[in-house]
């Protein structure tokens, strides 16, 4: 079926007695005519490189730029002395998100999910929650159809590149994925999937695109920290029964709304925001002088 | 339709799937229609490719692509060395070719036994890619399919004569552009097909009165 509503794919669910995740599976075996097990393959390959990123992370290695690198380390290692303000698991989430976004500013191999900018916000809440409760890998992987899913709703609907529609079109709808694959790992219903995307995106609505320099890594590796954790607090709040006002295609389509009405200082051209400050120009400048290229 | 696998992928060297991801296919698809290994290359940046392609490693995945490598070669970031052992020598600029899709680059590359290729492509988004120009004419075809780039001299002929080969070996076409410089110059086919195009199929191609050259891009395997 057209991945383009979570309205529609909802009666699906409801006539089938099938979950989203299946759902999403078998379009995939539709669309690319593809069996249940080669599908299933490519997603555990998509899975795999996920737990190799974050394994292979040392926090040795700095971006070209020696803005990014290093922080994901420092943050696994406070997370084991064991003194945080949020606990364990979500030192881990934050660990785990700075790592893999760290792994992208400095040319390690990552899974875009759905963008390389996003990339850290669904391992940061996935392998943590893998490791606690020991999830075995094909429920992981069901966890990321949900997921894939929910990013072709919002792609079709709204937007999912901060160059058309900020961070909340990237991290936002990473956000959101990640937040439908929680859920869905915990076994909730199709209709708490939807409360958990929809408030996950509700609250980032807004949020700007604005890298310094135009280079992958300030602010985009401490927005996956922010995507991870709300997507923790939006799964909760869906899996104890709490309910977004508006529907989630409807917080979708508000996203796209609020996407194409952003300035376009603020969609990735690294004109305005973080980008604009004096700071964030001087390192544009310095940058410039290195590489010897003329804005 | 949207491919699932384009919202969780691909799998990719960081930091970025156009500058980064995008650069090495088009590295890659330069490599292939040169037909031959590289030895040489001029590599000219136009807009965001030149000014913020050396922060996104743009500059190492274009090497990366033309040495054969895939998005996923964790080899990128050390490309330069990788052309040093092989053998390729490459020189970068910045131009400006006016009014086109901002992550933009022309590739002239000579090959060790001579070929000589001159490729302007661009980055789409999402490590998506577009050739625009191919040898001095304008194309457009993205390597999302198996594609046949045929030079013929534009004739009445050559293009039955292809189509007719290609369905013989029950080889279905997908799309199909004809593209000239002028009446009775230079022409290219740019078929793209479902099926895989075998070398002996290239082969009789190759053989049919107007071709001059045959290329072949084989679509990433999934």
């Amino acid at each position: 079926m057209e991945l383009r509503s979570m309205e529609a794919i909802r009666r699906v669910s409801e006539e089938t007695g099938k979950a989203l995740w299946e759902i999403v599976l078998e379009t995939d075996m539709d669309d690319r005519m593809v069996s249940r097990e080669s599908s299933m393959e490519k997603m555990r390959q998509i899975w795999r490189a996920m737990v190799d990123a974050s394994e292979i992370y040392t926090g040795s290695r700095r971006s070209s730029s020696g803005m990014a690198g290093g922080d994901g380390l420092k943050m696994r290692q406070y997370a084991e002395a064991g003194d945080t303000i949020g606990g364990s698991f979500t030192a881990e989430v934050i660990a785990e998100a700075l790592a893999m976004g760290e792994s992208n500013a400095c040319m390690r191999r990552i899974v875009a999910a759905p963008t390389a900018g996003s990339c850290g916000t669904m391992p940061a809440v996935l392998l943590p929650l893998c490791r606690r409760e020991q999830i075995p890998e094909d429920k992981m992987l069901e966890a990321l159809y949900a997921a894939a899913g929910i990013a072709a709703v919002i792609a079709s609907r709204a937007c999912i590149s901060g160059a058309a529609g900020g961070c909340q079109a990237e991290v936002g709808s990473a956000s959101a994925m990640a937040a439908g694959a929680l859920v869905t790992l915990r076994g909730g219903s199709f209709d708490q999937i939807c409360q958990a995307v929809a408030m996950a995106l509700k609250m980032v609505l807004g949020l700007a695109c604005d890298p310094v320099a135009g280079l992958v890594e300030v602010p985009c590796i401490k927005r996956n920290v922010m995507g991870a954790m709300n997507a923790i607090a939006a799964a909760d709040m869906a899996l104890a029964g709490i309910r977004s006002q508006i529907p989630v295609d409807e917080v979708i389509d508000a996203m796209g709304e609020v996407g194409r009405r952003l300035p376009v200082e603020l969609r990735e051209t690294a004109l305005g925001g973080l980008a604009a400050t004096p700071t964030g120009k001087a390192v544009k400048k310095r940058l410039r002088q290195i590489t010897g290229v003329k804005s | 339709m949207i491919d699932i696998f384009d919202m969780l992928g691909p799998i990719m060297v960081g930091p970025s799937s156009s500058h980064t991801a995008g650069a090495v296919r088009i590295g890659h698809m330069a490599r292939t229609l040169l037909g031959e290994r590289p030895v040489k290359a001029r590599l000219c940046l136009h807009g965001s490719f030149a000014s913020t392609g050396p922060g996104h490693g743009t500059n190492r995945a274009l090497v990366a692509g033309l040495l054969g490598m895939h998005p996923d070669d964790m080899r990128i970031p050390s490309s330069f060395d990788v052309a040093k052992e092989e053998g390729l020598s490459y020189t970068f600029e910045t131009v400006d070719l006016g009014d086109v899709h901002p992550n933009t680059v022309v590739v002239i590359a000579e090959g060790a036994e001579g070929a000589h290729l001159e490729m302007q492509a661009c980055s789409t988004g999402g490590g998506r890619i577009l050739v625009t120009r191919l040898n001095g004419i304008a194309v457009s075809f993205t390597g999302d399919y198996n594609t046949l780039v045929i030079h013929n001299q534009d004739a009445a002929g050559p293009i039955s004569q292809v189509t007719t080969l290609l369905s013989r070996q029950k080889i279905n076409i997908a799309n199909m552009n004809l593209c000239r410089e002028a009446r009775g110059g230079s022409a290219i086919m740019v078929i793209e097909t479902d099926e895989a195009v075998p070398p002996v199929t290239r082969l009789f191609l190759g053989e049919v009165e107007g071709v001059t050259h045959v290329t072949y891009y084989e679509k990433e395997v999934e």
